[in-house]
């Protein structure tokens, strides 16, 4: 203690002395050469250009993929958006089509991901042993670092058999012969169609949204589950009424960035989907999602053709749709992930 | 604890005895419905597990019998003759590394910037914004936005648009590790470095970068390991060749392209050939992600 307090003494001393003797806290910096103070500059203004440099590409993106569509937005006005027609015979084209292959497999994908996600996720930070948590999620994490194309082949290769055999004609047999949810399961079983692309997608989705509920699972204190387990709750219990509730709006968050990203993807579907641009009641039925289509047909078509400019404009509608559900995620996510 | 006290059933109808039993028929039903949740979790994981290794054991099982040392040595060739995969390699090399190559300073200064210059102004938190939409936005849409500003205008496709095209994929990655990495670092480093006199681009280039190398490379892995196998931005960009070429002005080859052509195909060995290269990206892939993440634990 007195040699703690001498020092202080001893500094309080020496303090006024320092100061008197150097104005400037720190004059080689501003009175010699300078560089400090124009490296700065430039650093920094380097820094906020590349900043905006980024605005700038969101921005560009957005408009080059308007600006390509403009010529089919003109040709067909609202009905672009609304028309199920794409004829490339006839020049017609609509977005229908595409727009309901895009929302109904992901929607699907989702209907099938978020159950496993969570029991992912809650195996992950309740029921697993410590010493497992760490490999396992790693597993779920490199499940997430597989390129598309490889989920595309393994499906193409592995799935579409799989349903073709086995779950399409069980499925037709049995669920297709109900009155009400009949037509749902109707068809010829090739294999590709929505369903099948809905179920790669969900094997997507799956380990992006349980990373980010495991990680959100995990921001819950420890008291309030403590406190939980200590009136006897079960592992359900605490994470049903006190890790869910106090995790809610982020868990949304969670799945909406899992629906933003089944709703761009597009080589895996593009190799399951079964590439027809009509509506069919069947989940077997062929079909095709904004990216599939793009991607399919932007080969076909000619520079500067209508084709094109309607591809570019169902491009401009999917940005439109990701970042509105992107943005949803991010503004619900941020208050948990991000102190 | 669920079996049943004799003594108490004695006693059945009346009041305590029956709140017990009552309370005992509860906690059987709530271990039973925890019971149940517990082993559907597991269930889900294994699943999930399970995914991840048929997909791995389909590549072994399939591209593993196609792999020889042709594979990395001859070029692409039509159905029936000797191929292999070299100009699909090179290329796929050659616009991952200009990808990166000019995707990281940039996304390495809009990390510094959200980090250290500007934590929380408008700007800031637009960039932070437009950069997260950037990282989950569909691919295949920057493919798009590239073919529109490098294609069109310059007459056609090249390898230099599918480069520029993962830059800015690759862009957003390196951002948010950057920003998440320079904000661990305790500001009592950032004080001390200032109270040297250092001028704040020296604080940030050789001791805020330096700090945070680990984490900052482990982004730029995890860049590298997304934009390798990236296929739908190249589609409209770089296009695919068949053929040997170098130039970055002509279309190139790159290995997703080439697996997306030869997969689809009718001839056997060039599915085997695709069976090949997607083993050899999922290796790549996977192994970069392992490398990133090892590197990060061990700090």
């Amino acid at each position: 203690m007195p040699s703690f307090r001498s020092l202080i003494v001893q500094q309080a001393a020496t303090l006024p002395l320092e100061t008197g003797a150097a104005p400037d806290p720190r004059p080689g910096l501003r009175r010699g050469g300078g560089s400090g103070a124009t490296g700065d500059a430039i650093f920094a203004i380097a820094c906020r250009a590349a900043g905006v440099l980024v605005l700038v590409l969101l921005g560009a993106i957005i408009l080059e993929l308007f600006w390509g569509g403009l010529q089919a937005f003109r040709a067909f006005g609202a009905g672009f958006v609304t028309g199920t027609d794409w004829d490339p015979v006839q020049e017609v084209f609509g977005a229908g089509v595409s727009v309901y292959g895009t929302v109904v497999t992901a929607v699907l994908a989702l209907l099938m991901a978020v159950p496993l996600a969570f029991g992912v996720a809650f195996y992950l930070t309740e029921l697993a042993p410590p010493w497992l948590r760490g490999p396992v999620g790693t597993a779920v994490e490199l499940l997430a670092a597989v390129p598309s194309i490889i989920f595309g082949m393994w499906g193409f290769f592995l799935i579409v058999p799989f349903m073709s055999q086995y779950v399409q004609p069980f499925a037709i047999d049995t669920l297709g012969e109900l009155p009400l949810i009949g037509a749902l399961f109707a068809g010829p079983p090739f294999g590709t169609g929505i369903l099948t692309a809905a179920l790669i997608l969900a094997i997507m989705v799956l380990p992006f949204i349980a990373a980010t509920m495991r990680d959100v699972f995990n921001t819950v204190p420890p008291v309030y589950k403590e406190s939980a387990y200590g009136l006897g709750c079960t592992q359900w219990e605490v994470v049903r009424n006190v890790v869910l509730p106090y995790t809610r709006i982020s868990v949304v968050g969670g799945i909406m960035l899992g629906l933003g990203r089944a709703l761009g993807e597009t080589m895996a579907v593009t190799f399951v989907i079964g590439n027809a641009n009509r509506i069919s009641t069947s989940l077997f039925g062929p079909g095709n999602t904004i990216a599939s289509l793009i991607a399919l047909e932007f080969g076909e078509s000619q520079m500067g053709s209508l084709k094109l400019s309607a591809l570019l404009g169902l491009g401009f509608i999917l940005f439109v749709i990701s970042f509105i559900v992107l943005a949803a995620s991010r503004f619900l996510l941020r208050p948990r992930l991000k102190g | 604890m669920s079996a049943s006290n004799p003594t108490l059933e004695v006693a059945s109808g009346s009041g305590p005895a029956k709140d017990m039993r009552v309370a005992e028929a509860l906690g059987r039903r709530r271990r039973r419905v925890a019971k149940a949740v517990k082993y559907a979790c597991y269930g889900a994981t294994g699943l999930g597990l399970l995914l991840l290794f048929s997909i791995l054991a389909t590549l072994f099982w399939n591209g593993f019998s196609a792999l020889s040392l042709g594979v990395f040595t001859r070029v692409t060739a039509p159905p029936g003759s000797e191929g292999g995969l070299l100009n699909a390699i090179v290329g796929s090399l050659i616009q991952t590394v200009i990808g990166t190559v000019i995707g990281t300073p940039i996304g390495l200064l809009v990390g510094t910037y959200l980090a250290e210059y500007s934590k929380s102004s408008p700007l800031a938190n637009a960039v932070r914004f437009v950069s997260d939409i950037l990282l989950s936005a569909p691919s295949i849409l920057i493919g798009l936005f590239v073919y529109q500003i490098l294609v069109v205008p310059f007459g056609g496709f090249s390898g230099w648009a599918g480069s520029v095209a993962l830059a800015i994929i690759v862009i957003p990655i390196v951002v948010r590790t950057t920003e998440d990495m320079l904000r661990l670092l305790p500001d009592t480093l950032r004080e001390a470095v200032i109270g040297l006199g250092a001028p704040k681009w020296k604080m940030v280039t050789m001791v805020c970068w330096r700090a945070a190398a680990s984490g900052i490379v482990t982004g730029v892995l995890l860049a590298v390991a997304r934009v390798a196998g990236e296929t739908a931005p190249l589609l409209f960009t770089s296009l695919g060749n068949l053929n040997w070429s170098l130039s970055l002005s002509g279309p190139m080859s790159s290995l997703p392209l080439t697996i997306y052509a030869y997969a689809g195909s009718p001839y056997p060995d060039w599915i085997a050939l695709a069976w090949a290269g997607a083993l050899i990206i999922t290796l790549g892939v996977l192994g970069l992600n392992i490398v990133a993440r090892s590197l990060l634990r061990r700090k």
